[in-house]
Protein backbone atom coordinates (compact mmCIF):
# COMPACT_ATOMS: atom_id res chain seq x y z
CA UNK A 1 0.00 0.00 0.00
CA UNK A 2 1.50 3.56 -1.06
CA UNK A 3 1.95 6.44 1.39
CA UNK A 4 -0.25 8.64 -0.85
CA UNK A 5 -3.57 5.75 -1.08
CA UNK A 6 -2.84 5.48 2.72
CA UNK A 7 -3.51 9.21 3.49
CA UNK A 8 -6.52 9.23 1.09
CA UNK A 9 -7.79 6.53 3.41
CA UNK A 10 -7.10 8.35 6.31
CA UNK A 11 -9.04 11.63 4.85
CA UNK A 12 -12.16 9.31 4.28
CA UNK A 13 -11.75 8.23 8.02
CA UNK A 14 -12.52 11.80 10.17
CA UNK A 15 -12.65 10.21 13.47
CA UNK A 16 -9.08 8.74 12.74
CA UNK A 17 -7.28 11.39 11.22
CA UNK A 18 -8.59 13.69 14.27
CA UNK A 19 -7.48 10.60 16.45
CA UNK A 20 -3.86 10.95 14.78
CA UNK A 21 -3.93 14.42 15.32
CA UNK A 22 -4.67 14.16 18.78
CA UNK A 23 -1.32 12.01 18.97
CA UNK A 24 0.88 13.72 17.15
CA UNK A 25 -0.37 16.69 19.35
CA UNK A 26 0.29 14.78 22.46
CA UNK A 27 4.17 14.02 21.40
CA UNK A 28 4.36 17.47 20.44
CA UNK A 29 3.47 18.90 23.90
CA UNK A 30 5.78 16.18 25.88
CA UNK A 31 8.86 16.70 23.27
CA UNK A 32 8.45 20.45 22.88
CA UNK A 33 6.99 20.92 26.48
CA UNK A 34 9.43 23.91 27.47
CA UNK A 35 8.65 25.74 24.50
CA UNK A 36 4.96 25.18 24.20
CA UNK A 37 3.95 26.09 28.50
CA UNK A 38 3.01 29.61 28.97
CA UNK A 39 4.51 29.31 32.57
CA UNK A 40 7.02 26.92 34.05
CA UNK A 41 5.42 23.59 35.17
CA UNK A 42 6.04 23.74 39.07
CA UNK A 43 5.40 28.20 39.42
CA UNK A 44 3.44 28.66 42.62
CA UNK A 45 2.04 32.22 41.17
CA UNK A 46 1.39 34.99 43.58
CA UNK A 47 -1.02 36.03 40.92
CA UNK A 48 -2.40 32.44 40.54
CA UNK A 49 -4.70 32.22 43.57
CA UNK A 50 -7.59 34.60 44.25
CA UNK A 51 -7.30 36.95 47.30
CA UNK A 52 -8.72 33.98 49.63
CA UNK A 53 -6.12 31.47 48.23
CA UNK A 54 -8.69 29.68 45.72
CA UNK A 55 -7.42 28.63 42.34
CA UNK A 56 -8.58 30.42 39.56
CA UNK A 57 -10.89 29.56 36.40
CA UNK A 58 -9.84 29.75 32.88
CA UNK A 59 -9.28 33.49 31.77
CA UNK A 60 -7.14 35.28 28.99
CA UNK A 61 -4.22 34.85 31.50
CA UNK A 62 -4.26 31.18 32.51
CA UNK A 63 -5.85 29.72 29.93
CA UNK A 64 -7.19 26.33 31.50
CA UNK A 65 -7.23 28.05 35.34
CA UNK A 66 -4.60 27.39 38.16
CA UNK A 67 -4.55 24.60 40.46
CA UNK A 68 -4.67 24.57 44.10
CA UNK A 69 -1.23 25.96 45.13
CA UNK A 70 -1.18 28.64 42.14
CA UNK A 71 0.26 26.79 39.47
CA UNK A 72 -1.07 27.21 35.19
CA UNK A 73 -2.92 23.94 34.67
CA UNK A 74 -1.91 24.32 30.88
CA UNK A 75 1.85 24.29 31.56
CA UNK A 76 1.35 21.08 34.10
CA UNK A 77 -1.13 19.34 31.12
CA UNK A 78 1.20 20.27 29.18
CA UNK A 79 4.38 18.54 31.15
CA UNK A 80 2.09 16.14 32.30
CA UNK A 81 1.86 14.92 28.44
CA UNK A 82 5.66 13.96 29.29
CA UNK A 83 4.92 11.46 32.03
CA UNK A 84 1.82 10.06 30.14
CA UNK A 85 3.74 9.08 26.80
CA UNK A 86 6.89 8.03 28.85
CA UNK A 87 4.93 5.43 30.91
CA UNK A 88 2.92 4.66 27.81
CA UNK A 89 5.89 3.89 25.71
CA UNK A 90 8.38 2.18 28.27
CA UNK A 91 5.28 -0.06 30.01
CA UNK A 92 3.54 -1.29 27.16
CA UNK A 93 6.68 -1.70 24.89
CA UNK A 94 7.95 -3.85 27.62
CA UNK A 95 4.57 -5.61 28.23
CA UNK A 96 4.77 -6.45 24.24
CA UNK A 97 8.24 -7.88 24.48
CA UNK A 98 7.59 -9.78 27.29
CA UNK A 99 4.20 -11.24 26.15
CA UNK A 100 5.91 -11.89 22.81
CA UNK A 101 8.90 -13.72 24.42
CA UNK A 102 6.29 -16.16 26.40
CA UNK A 103 4.02 -16.27 23.38
CA UNK A 104 6.96 -17.17 20.93
CA UNK A 105 8.40 -19.33 23.01
CA UNK A 106 5.94 -21.28 24.31
CA UNK A 107 4.18 -21.58 21.22
CA UNK A 108 7.28 -22.65 19.13
CA UNK A 109 8.82 -25.20 22.15
CA UNK A 110 5.30 -26.41 22.34
CA UNK A 111 6.72 -29.13 24.94
CA UNK A 112 7.22 -28.95 28.91
CA UNK A 113 8.66 -25.67 28.68
CA UNK A 114 5.65 -24.06 26.37
CA UNK A 115 3.30 -25.72 28.78
CA UNK A 116 4.81 -24.11 31.94
CA UNK A 117 4.91 -21.03 30.31
CA UNK A 118 1.14 -21.40 28.73
CA UNK A 119 -0.24 -22.32 32.14
CA UNK A 120 1.68 -19.72 33.98
CA UNK A 121 -0.15 -17.60 31.22
CA UNK A 122 -3.46 -18.86 32.23
CA UNK A 123 -2.83 -18.32 35.76
CA UNK A 124 -2.21 -14.38 35.53
CA UNK A 125 -5.86 -14.19 33.45
CA UNK A 126 -7.17 -15.21 36.43
CA UNK A 127 -5.68 -12.96 38.43
CA UNK A 128 -7.58 -9.39 39.32
CA UNK A 129 -5.25 -7.30 37.77
CA UNK A 130 -5.97 -3.31 38.75
CA UNK A 131 -5.94 -4.99 42.30
CA UNK A 132 -2.29 -6.31 41.71
CA UNK A 133 -1.02 -3.13 39.92
CA UNK A 134 -2.57 -1.27 43.06
CA UNK A 135 -1.21 -3.45 45.25
CA UNK A 136 2.21 -3.32 43.92
CA UNK A 137 2.23 0.18 43.50
CA UNK A 138 1.34 0.91 46.84
CA UNK A 139 4.02 -1.34 48.54
CA UNK A 140 7.24 -0.14 46.58
CA UNK A 141 8.19 3.05 46.83
CA UNK A 142 6.17 4.83 44.40
CA UNK A 143 8.01 6.52 40.79
CA UNK A 144 7.87 6.87 37.61
CA UNK A 145 9.74 3.80 36.55
CA UNK A 146 8.15 1.77 39.43
CA UNK A 147 4.92 2.51 38.15
CA UNK A 148 6.20 1.63 34.33
CA UNK A 149 7.12 -1.81 35.41
CA UNK A 150 4.09 -2.20 37.83
CA UNK A 151 1.96 -1.33 34.90
CA UNK A 152 4.24 -3.67 32.33
CA UNK A 153 3.88 -6.96 35.02
CA UNK A 154 0.03 -6.90 34.60
CA UNK A 155 -0.29 -5.87 30.88
CA UNK A 156 1.76 -8.39 28.98
CA UNK A 157 -1.10 -11.61 29.11
CA UNK A 158 -3.34 -10.69 26.33
CA UNK A 159 -0.02 -10.14 23.60
CA UNK A 160 1.38 -13.67 25.31
CA UNK A 161 -1.81 -15.25 24.40
CA UNK A 162 -2.16 -13.75 21.01
CA UNK A 163 1.63 -14.11 20.46
CA UNK A 164 1.62 -18.15 21.13
CA UNK A 165 -1.96 -18.34 18.94
CA UNK A 166 0.05 -17.00 15.61
CA UNK A 167 3.21 -19.22 16.42
CA UNK A 168 1.71 -22.59 17.10
CA UNK A 169 -0.24 -21.84 13.34
CA UNK A 170 3.09 -20.16 11.71
CA UNK A 171 4.59 -23.45 13.44
CA UNK A 172 2.79 -25.66 11.66
CA UNK A 173 2.83 -24.79 8.03
CA UNK A 174 5.00 -26.06 5.01
CA UNK A 175 7.64 -23.49 4.36
CA UNK A 176 8.76 -23.50 8.53
CA UNK A 177 9.08 -27.40 7.77
CA UNK A 178 11.01 -26.92 4.45
CA UNK A 179 13.62 -24.34 5.95
CA UNK A 180 14.07 -27.28 8.65
CA UNK A 181 14.48 -30.23 6.20
CA UNK A 182 17.11 -27.81 4.75
CA UNK A 183 19.05 -27.64 7.88
CA UNK A 184 17.87 -24.40 9.29
CA UNK A 185 18.63 -24.45 12.94
CA UNK A 186 15.79 -23.20 16.14
CA UNK A 187 17.21 -19.73 16.36
CA UNK A 188 17.09 -18.96 12.24
CA UNK A 189 13.57 -20.16 11.88
CA UNK A 190 12.72 -18.11 15.23
CA UNK A 191 14.65 -14.85 13.90
CA UNK A 192 14.05 -15.07 10.37
CA UNK A 193 10.40 -16.23 9.63
CA UNK A 194 9.00 -16.38 13.08
CA UNK A 195 9.08 -13.19 14.43
CA UNK A 196 8.75 -10.94 11.51
CA UNK A 197 5.50 -12.30 10.45
CA UNK A 198 4.91 -11.34 14.21
CA UNK A 199 5.97 -7.49 13.62
CA UNK A 200 2.09 -6.41 13.02
CA UNK A 201 0.77 -8.02 16.06
CA UNK A 202 3.35 -6.17 17.75
CA UNK A 203 2.63 -2.82 16.01
CA UNK A 204 -1.37 -3.11 16.57
CA UNK A 205 -0.86 -4.62 20.49
CA UNK A 206 1.85 -1.44 20.84
CA UNK A 207 -0.34 1.14 19.78
CA UNK A 208 -3.79 -0.79 21.81
CA UNK A 209 -1.83 -1.26 24.47
CA UNK A 210 -0.22 2.40 25.09
CA UNK A 211 -4.00 3.39 26.17
CA UNK A 212 -4.76 0.86 28.22
CA UNK A 213 -1.26 1.97 30.06
CA UNK A 214 -2.41 5.94 30.13
CA UNK A 215 -5.51 4.84 31.74
CA UNK A 216 -3.65 2.66 34.07
CA UNK A 217 -1.64 5.46 34.91
CA UNK A 218 -3.70 7.42 35.23
CA UNK A 219 -5.91 5.29 37.81
CA UNK A 220 -2.73 4.78 40.08
CA UNK A 221 -1.70 8.30 40.03
CA UNK A 222 -5.48 9.03 41.06
CA UNK A 223 -5.36 7.07 43.94
CA UNK A 224 -1.83 8.81 44.80
CA UNK A 225 0.28 5.49 44.39
CA UNK A 226 1.30 6.44 40.82
CA UNK A 227 3.79 9.61 39.29
CA UNK A 228 4.13 11.45 42.49
CA UNK A 229 3.42 15.04 42.19
CA UNK A 230 5.71 17.82 42.25
CA UNK A 231 6.11 15.57 38.80
CA UNK A 232 2.78 16.41 36.93
CA UNK A 233 1.01 13.52 35.60
CA UNK A 234 -2.83 13.66 34.43
CA UNK A 235 -3.75 11.33 37.14
CA UNK A 236 -2.14 13.23 40.22
CA UNK A 237 -3.33 16.63 39.14
CA UNK A 238 -7.05 14.97 39.61
CA UNK A 239 -5.59 13.28 42.75
CA UNK A 240 -4.28 16.34 44.34
CA UNK A 241 -7.40 18.28 43.68
CA UNK A 242 -10.74 16.37 43.93
CA UNK A 243 -11.32 17.34 46.82
CA UNK A 244 -11.79 21.32 45.41
CA UNK A 245 -13.42 19.30 41.95
CA UNK A 246 -16.98 21.07 43.57
CA UNK A 247 -15.94 24.72 43.61
CA UNK A 248 -12.66 24.30 40.89
CA UNK A 249 -14.14 21.19 38.88
CA UNK A 250 -11.96 22.69 35.89
CA UNK A 251 -8.97 21.00 38.06
CA UNK A 252 -10.94 17.74 37.65
CA UNK A 253 -12.27 17.77 33.89
CA UNK A 254 -9.07 19.52 31.73
CA UNK A 255 -6.54 16.64 33.12
CA UNK A 256 -9.73 13.92 32.83
CA UNK A 257 -10.32 14.93 28.75
CA UNK A 258 -6.70 14.90 28.18
CA UNK A 259 -6.52 11.45 29.46
CA UNK A 260 -10.25 10.46 27.58
CA UNK A 261 -8.37 12.48 24.88
CA UNK A 262 -5.17 10.39 24.77
CA UNK A 263 -6.46 6.97 25.19
CA UNK A 264 -9.21 7.08 22.75
CA UNK A 265 -7.34 7.98 20.01
CA UNK A 266 -4.52 5.33 20.87
CA UNK A 267 -7.34 2.47 20.55
CA UNK A 268 -8.63 3.93 17.37
CA UNK A 269 -5.58 4.19 15.57
CA UNK A 270 -4.57 0.72 17.18
CA UNK A 271 -8.45 -0.31 15.98
CA UNK A 272 -7.48 0.98 12.34
CA UNK A 273 -4.42 -0.34 12.02
CA UNK A 274 -5.87 -3.99 12.81
CA UNK A 275 -8.41 -3.85 10.10
CA UNK A 276 -5.54 -2.62 7.41
CA UNK A 277 -3.41 -5.71 8.60
CA UNK A 278 -6.07 -7.90 9.32
CA UNK A 279 -9.10 -6.66 6.60
CA UNK A 280 -11.09 -10.05 7.49
CA UNK A 281 -11.78 -8.73 11.17
CA UNK A 282 -12.87 -4.98 9.61
CA UNK A 283 -15.67 -3.93 11.89
CA UNK A 284 -16.07 -7.00 14.00
CA UNK A 285 -14.04 -7.96 17.31
CA UNK B 1 -21.59 -32.73 31.91
CA UNK B 2 -20.35 -33.91 35.35
CA UNK B 3 -16.99 -34.86 34.29
CA UNK B 4 -16.43 -31.68 32.30
CA UNK B 5 -18.09 -29.83 36.02
CA UNK B 6 -15.57 -32.09 37.63
CA UNK B 7 -12.36 -31.22 35.09
CA UNK B 8 -13.45 -27.39 35.46
CA UNK B 9 -13.33 -27.34 39.28
CA UNK B 10 -10.44 -28.97 39.70
CA UNK B 11 -8.61 -26.29 37.01
CA UNK B 12 -10.12 -23.47 38.91
CA UNK B 13 -8.74 -24.71 42.57
CA UNK B 14 -5.31 -25.11 40.95
CA UNK B 15 -5.69 -22.10 39.57
CA UNK B 16 -6.37 -20.66 42.95
CA UNK B 17 -3.56 -22.27 44.82
CA UNK B 18 -1.10 -20.44 42.19
CA UNK B 19 -2.74 -17.24 42.38
CA UNK B 20 -2.34 -17.56 46.53
CA UNK B 21 1.40 -18.86 45.85
CA UNK B 22 2.23 -16.21 43.63
CA UNK B 23 0.27 -13.06 45.93
CA UNK B 24 2.01 -14.46 48.83
CA UNK B 25 5.44 -14.24 47.34
CA UNK B 26 4.86 -10.84 46.40
CA UNK B 27 3.44 -9.61 49.02
CA UNK B 28 6.03 -10.67 51.53
CA UNK B 29 9.16 -10.34 49.28
CA UNK B 30 8.15 -6.66 49.05
CA UNK B 31 10.56 -4.41 51.25
CA UNK B 32 6.96 -2.98 53.64
CA UNK B 33 7.34 -4.34 56.97
CA UNK B 34 3.80 -4.50 58.53
CA UNK B 35 5.25 -5.23 61.93
CA UNK B 36 7.15 -1.93 62.08
CA UNK B 37 4.05 -0.28 60.61
CA UNK B 38 2.26 -1.88 63.48
CA UNK B 39 4.61 -0.98 66.06
CA UNK B 40 4.06 2.57 65.52
CA UNK B 41 6.83 5.38 64.71
CA UNK B 42 8.02 4.92 68.35
CA UNK B 43 8.44 1.95 68.45
CA UNK B 44 11.78 0.19 69.78
CA UNK B 45 13.24 -2.87 67.93
CA UNK B 46 12.06 -5.00 70.89
CA UNK B 47 8.18 -4.37 70.16
CA UNK B 48 8.56 -4.41 66.81
CA UNK B 49 9.83 -8.23 67.40
CA UNK B 50 7.65 -8.75 69.50
CA UNK B 51 4.83 -7.82 66.95
CA UNK B 52 6.82 -9.90 63.97
CA UNK B 53 6.96 -12.94 66.31
CA UNK B 54 3.02 -13.16 67.55
CA UNK B 55 2.19 -12.29 63.94
CA UNK B 56 4.19 -15.67 62.72
CA UNK B 57 6.69 -13.20 60.76
CA UNK B 58 9.53 -14.35 62.28
CA UNK B 59 9.01 -17.62 60.87
CA UNK B 60 10.74 -19.21 57.52
CA UNK B 61 8.99 -18.05 54.44
CA UNK B 62 8.03 -21.53 53.28
CA UNK B 63 6.73 -22.51 56.38
CA UNK B 64 4.29 -19.10 56.82
CA UNK B 65 3.21 -20.17 53.21
CA UNK B 66 2.50 -23.81 53.77
CA UNK B 67 0.74 -22.50 57.55
CA UNK B 68 -1.39 -20.05 55.60
CA UNK B 69 -2.76 -23.00 52.70
CA UNK B 70 -3.53 -25.51 55.65
CA UNK B 71 -5.80 -22.58 56.99
CA UNK B 72 -7.02 -21.74 53.73
CA UNK B 73 -8.35 -25.29 52.85
CA UNK B 74 -10.15 -25.19 55.89
CA UNK B 75 -11.86 -21.82 54.94
CA UNK B 76 -9.52 -19.77 57.06
CA UNK B 77 -8.45 -16.67 55.48
CA UNK B 78 -6.49 -15.88 58.22
CA UNK B 79 -6.54 -12.43 60.84
CA UNK B 80 -5.93 -9.03 60.04
CA UNK B 81 -2.88 -7.54 61.00
CA UNK B 82 -4.62 -4.56 61.99
CA UNK B 83 -8.56 -5.31 63.01
CA UNK B 84 -7.18 -8.14 64.99
CA UNK B 85 -10.14 -10.42 63.87
CA UNK B 86 -11.03 -12.91 61.01
CA UNK B 87 -10.71 -12.03 57.83
CA UNK B 88 -12.89 -13.85 55.86
CA UNK B 89 -16.23 -12.50 58.59
CA UNK B 90 -14.66 -8.94 57.10
CA UNK B 91 -14.39 -10.10 53.41
CA UNK B 92 -18.26 -11.54 54.03
CA UNK B 93 -19.65 -8.30 55.23
CA UNK B 94 -18.76 -6.45 52.21
CA UNK B 95 -20.14 -9.00 49.98
CA UNK B 96 -23.49 -7.76 49.64
CA UNK B 97 -22.49 -4.21 48.47
CA UNK B 98 -20.03 -5.39 46.15
CA UNK B 99 -22.66 -7.77 44.68
CA UNK B 100 -25.23 -5.05 44.39
CA UNK B 101 -23.22 -2.68 42.83
CA UNK B 102 -22.56 -5.26 40.27
CA UNK B 103 -25.55 -6.74 39.39
CA UNK B 104 -26.83 -3.16 38.90
CA UNK B 105 -23.83 -1.90 36.72
CA UNK B 106 -24.35 -5.15 34.45
CA UNK B 107 -28.11 -4.65 34.35
CA UNK B 108 -27.60 -1.19 32.90
CA UNK B 109 -24.55 -2.08 30.78
CA UNK B 110 -26.41 -5.34 29.47
CA UNK B 111 -29.46 -2.73 29.16
CA UNK B 112 -27.94 0.04 27.08
CA UNK B 113 -25.83 -2.41 25.17
CA UNK B 114 -28.24 -4.71 24.06
CA UNK B 115 -30.92 -1.96 22.73
CA UNK B 116 -27.39 0.27 20.90
CA UNK B 117 -26.28 -3.32 19.59
CA UNK B 118 -29.43 -4.47 17.95
CA UNK B 119 -30.20 -0.62 16.31
CA UNK B 120 -26.54 -0.26 14.87
CA UNK B 121 -27.01 -4.30 13.34
CA UNK B 122 -30.31 -3.90 12.02
CA UNK B 123 -29.65 0.14 10.67
CA UNK B 124 -26.11 -1.33 9.42
CA UNK B 125 -23.83 1.68 8.66
CA UNK B 126 -25.82 3.97 9.29
CA UNK B 127 -25.64 7.06 11.64
CA UNK B 128 -26.69 5.40 14.90
CA UNK B 129 -23.83 2.42 13.75
CA UNK B 130 -21.02 4.57 13.00
CA UNK B 131 -21.66 5.93 16.63
CA UNK B 132 -22.04 2.82 18.46
CA UNK B 133 -19.02 1.79 16.57
CA UNK B 134 -17.16 5.00 18.27
CA UNK B 135 -19.12 5.42 21.65
CA UNK B 136 -17.73 1.84 22.52
CA UNK B 137 -14.14 2.88 22.32
CA UNK B 138 -15.33 5.87 24.67
CA UNK B 139 -16.39 3.15 26.81
CA UNK B 140 -13.02 1.35 27.24
CA UNK B 141 -11.09 4.62 26.97
CA UNK B 142 -12.29 6.82 29.71
CA UNK B 143 -11.32 7.02 33.33
CA UNK B 144 -13.62 5.42 36.06
CA UNK B 145 -13.15 8.51 38.35
CA UNK B 146 -13.60 10.65 35.36
CA UNK B 147 -17.04 9.83 34.91
CA UNK B 148 -17.57 8.98 38.69
CA UNK B 149 -16.12 13.16 39.36
CA UNK B 150 -18.14 14.38 36.68
CA UNK B 151 -21.89 12.14 37.77
CA UNK B 152 -21.02 13.23 41.11
CA UNK B 153 -20.52 17.21 39.38
CA UNK B 154 -23.92 17.31 37.79
CA UNK B 155 -26.71 15.14 40.00
CA UNK B 156 -25.09 15.10 42.97
CA UNK B 157 -23.37 18.55 43.87
CA UNK B 158 -25.76 20.84 40.80
CA UNK B 159 -28.72 19.15 40.72
CA UNK B 160 -28.87 17.59 44.23
CA UNK B 161 -30.88 14.17 42.96
CA UNK B 162 -28.42 11.84 44.35
CA UNK B 163 -26.61 11.69 47.80
CA UNK B 164 -23.11 12.65 47.23
CA UNK B 165 -22.06 9.03 48.82
CA UNK B 166 -22.88 6.60 50.97
CA UNK B 167 -24.51 3.14 51.23
CA UNK B 168 -28.16 1.75 52.09
CA UNK B 169 -30.69 3.37 49.85
CA UNK B 170 -32.02 2.88 46.31
CA UNK B 171 -30.92 6.63 45.52
CA UNK B 172 -26.99 5.73 46.81
CA UNK B 173 -26.84 3.35 44.30
CA UNK B 174 -27.70 5.19 41.19
CA UNK B 175 -24.44 6.78 40.53
CA UNK B 176 -21.95 4.12 41.27
CA UNK B 177 -23.65 1.84 39.44
CA UNK B 178 -24.14 4.24 36.47
CA UNK B 179 -20.73 4.74 36.47
CA UNK B 180 -19.79 1.05 35.92
CA UNK B 181 -22.87 0.90 33.36
CA UNK B 182 -22.05 3.77 30.83
CA UNK B 183 -18.49 2.58 30.74
CA UNK B 184 -19.46 -1.24 30.05
CA UNK B 185 -22.20 -0.34 28.04
CA UNK B 186 -20.57 0.40 25.06
CA UNK B 187 -18.01 -2.75 25.03
CA UNK B 188 -21.55 -4.53 25.35
CA UNK B 189 -23.03 -2.53 22.08
CA UNK B 190 -20.09 -3.53 19.91
CA UNK B 191 -20.61 -7.58 21.20
CA UNK B 192 -24.16 -7.38 19.99
CA UNK B 193 -23.98 -5.78 16.91
CA UNK B 194 -20.97 -7.99 16.03
CA UNK B 195 -22.87 -10.79 16.68
CA UNK B 196 -26.44 -9.79 15.04
CA UNK B 197 -24.79 -9.06 11.50
CA UNK B 198 -23.58 -12.47 11.77
CA UNK B 199 -26.97 -14.03 12.67
CA UNK B 200 -29.20 -11.58 10.63
CA UNK B 201 -27.30 -12.83 7.59
CA UNK B 202 -28.17 -16.12 7.67
CA UNK B 203 -30.80 -18.17 5.80
CA UNK B 204 -33.17 -18.88 8.62
CA UNK B 205 -33.80 -15.08 9.30
CA UNK B 206 -34.42 -14.76 5.48
CA UNK B 207 -36.59 -17.54 5.82
CA UNK B 208 -38.50 -15.81 8.61
CA UNK B 209 -38.56 -12.54 6.60
CA UNK B 210 -40.06 -14.33 3.27
CA UNK B 211 -42.55 -15.93 5.28
CA UNK B 212 -44.12 -12.84 6.28
CA UNK B 213 -43.07 -12.95 10.03
CA UNK B 214 -42.89 -8.91 10.94
CA UNK B 215 -39.47 -7.66 10.94
CA UNK B 216 -39.40 -6.32 14.58
CA UNK B 217 -40.76 -10.15 15.49
CA UNK B 218 -37.68 -11.74 12.91
CA UNK B 219 -34.98 -9.47 14.88
CA UNK B 220 -36.07 -9.68 18.69
CA UNK B 221 -37.71 -13.55 19.02
CA UNK B 222 -35.70 -15.11 15.86
CA UNK B 223 -32.42 -13.07 15.84
CA UNK B 224 -31.25 -12.08 18.95
CA UNK B 225 -31.88 -15.22 21.46
CA UNK B 226 -29.18 -16.95 19.05
CA UNK B 227 -26.70 -13.49 19.54
CA UNK B 228 -26.76 -13.42 23.07
CA UNK B 229 -23.66 -16.09 23.53
CA UNK B 230 -21.08 -13.26 23.36
CA UNK B 231 -23.14 -11.22 25.81
CA UNK B 232 -23.12 -14.31 28.29
CA UNK B 233 -19.55 -14.84 28.18
CA UNK B 234 -19.01 -11.13 28.65
CA UNK B 235 -21.03 -10.80 31.78
CA UNK B 236 -18.89 -14.15 33.30
CA UNK B 237 -16.17 -11.53 32.69
CA UNK B 238 -17.56 -8.54 34.19
CA UNK B 239 -18.44 -10.60 37.33
CA UNK B 240 -14.69 -11.09 37.63
CA UNK B 241 -13.64 -7.62 37.21
CA UNK B 242 -16.09 -6.14 39.39
CA UNK B 243 -15.65 -8.09 42.36
CA UNK B 244 -12.38 -5.97 42.93
CA UNK B 245 -12.24 -3.57 39.75
CA UNK B 246 -14.75 -1.65 41.41
CA UNK B 247 -11.84 0.16 43.61
CA UNK B 248 -12.26 3.31 41.92
CA UNK B 249 -15.98 3.46 42.00
CA UNK B 250 -16.35 2.32 45.51
CA UNK B 251 -13.28 4.99 46.81
CA UNK B 252 -14.81 8.03 45.15
CA UNK B 253 -18.35 7.01 45.79
CA UNK B 254 -17.18 5.71 49.49
CA UNK B 255 -19.13 2.72 48.84
CA UNK B 256 -18.49 -0.19 51.62
CA UNK B 257 -17.68 -3.18 49.00
CA UNK B 258 -14.57 -5.42 48.40
CA UNK B 259 -12.24 -2.66 46.84
CA UNK B 260 -12.91 -0.24 49.46
CA UNK B 261 -11.76 -3.05 52.03
CA UNK B 262 -8.77 -3.71 49.83
CA UNK B 263 -7.98 0.01 49.76
CA UNK B 264 -7.92 0.46 53.31
CA UNK B 265 -5.59 -2.81 54.04
CA UNK B 266 -3.36 -1.66 51.03
CA UNK B 267 -2.55 1.10 52.54
CA UNK B 268 -1.93 -0.35 55.92
CA UNK B 269 -0.16 -3.31 54.69
CA UNK B 270 -2.28 -5.56 56.03
CA UNK B 271 -1.45 -8.43 54.04
CA UNK B 272 -3.97 -10.98 55.06
CA UNK B 273 -6.68 -8.53 54.35
CA UNK B 274 -4.87 -8.37 50.73
CA UNK B 275 -4.12 -12.20 50.94
CA UNK B 276 -8.08 -12.55 51.16
CA UNK B 277 -9.51 -10.40 48.80
CA UNK B 278 -7.10 -11.05 46.02
CA UNK B 279 -8.23 -14.66 46.34
CA UNK B 280 -12.00 -13.52 46.21
CA UNK B 281 -11.37 -11.44 43.49
CA UNK B 282 -9.50 -14.86 41.75
CA UNK B 283 -12.13 -17.04 42.66
CA UNK B 284 -15.10 -14.49 41.08
CA UNK B 285 -12.75 -14.47 37.99
CA UNK B 286 -12.55 -18.08 37.79
CA UNK B 287 -16.51 -18.44 38.42
CA UNK B 288 -17.38 -16.25 36.26
CA UNK B 289 -15.92 -17.61 33.30
CA UNK B 290 -16.89 -21.18 34.51
CA UNK B 291 -20.68 -19.64 35.06
CA UNK B 292 -20.49 -18.34 31.60
CA UNK B 293 -19.52 -21.80 29.86
CA UNK B 294 -22.07 -23.38 31.81
CA UNK B 295 -25.41 -21.19 30.38
CA UNK B 296 -24.09 -21.43 27.39
CA UNK B 297 -25.92 -24.87 26.55
CA UNK B 298 -28.91 -23.73 27.85
CA UNK B 299 -28.92 -20.70 25.15
CA UNK B 300 -27.71 -22.54 22.70
CA UNK B 301 -28.41 -26.19 22.64
CA UNK B 302 -25.96 -27.16 19.37
CA UNK B 303 -22.97 -26.72 22.27
CA UNK B 304 -25.13 -29.31 24.35
CA UNK B 305 -24.79 -31.78 21.27
CA UNK B 306 -21.36 -30.80 20.34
Amino acid sequence: MSPGSLLRGVARRPVLALALAVIIGVFACALLAPLLAPYAPDDQMFDGLSLDGAPLPPSAQFLLGTDTLGRDLLSRLIYGARTSLLIGLVANGTAVMIGLAVGVIAGYFSGLLGGVLMRFTDLMTAFPALLLAIVLAALLKPSLWIVAMVIAMVNWVQVARIGYTETRSLAERDFILAERAMGAGNLRILTRHILPHLVPTAIVWGTLGIATTVLLEATLSFLGIGVQPPQPSWGNIVFESQSYFQSAPWLVFFPGAAILATALSFNLVGDALRDLIDPTQRGRD
Amino acid sequence: MVLLLARRLTQAALILLGVAAITFVLLYALPADPAVLLAGRNATPQTVANIRHQLGLDLPLPVQFWNYIVHLLQGDLGRSFNQKTAVAPLILARLPATLTLMAAGIAIEVMIGLTLGVIAAVRRDGAIDRLVMTLSFVGVSTPQFLVALLLLYVFAATLGWFPMSGYGTPAHLVLPAFTLGILGAGWYARIVRSAMIDVLGQDYVRTAHAKGVPAARVVLRHALPNALLPVIAMIGIDIGQFMSGAVVVEAVFGWPGIGQLAWQAIQQVDIPIIMGVTLVSALAIVLGNLLADLIAPFIDPRIRAG
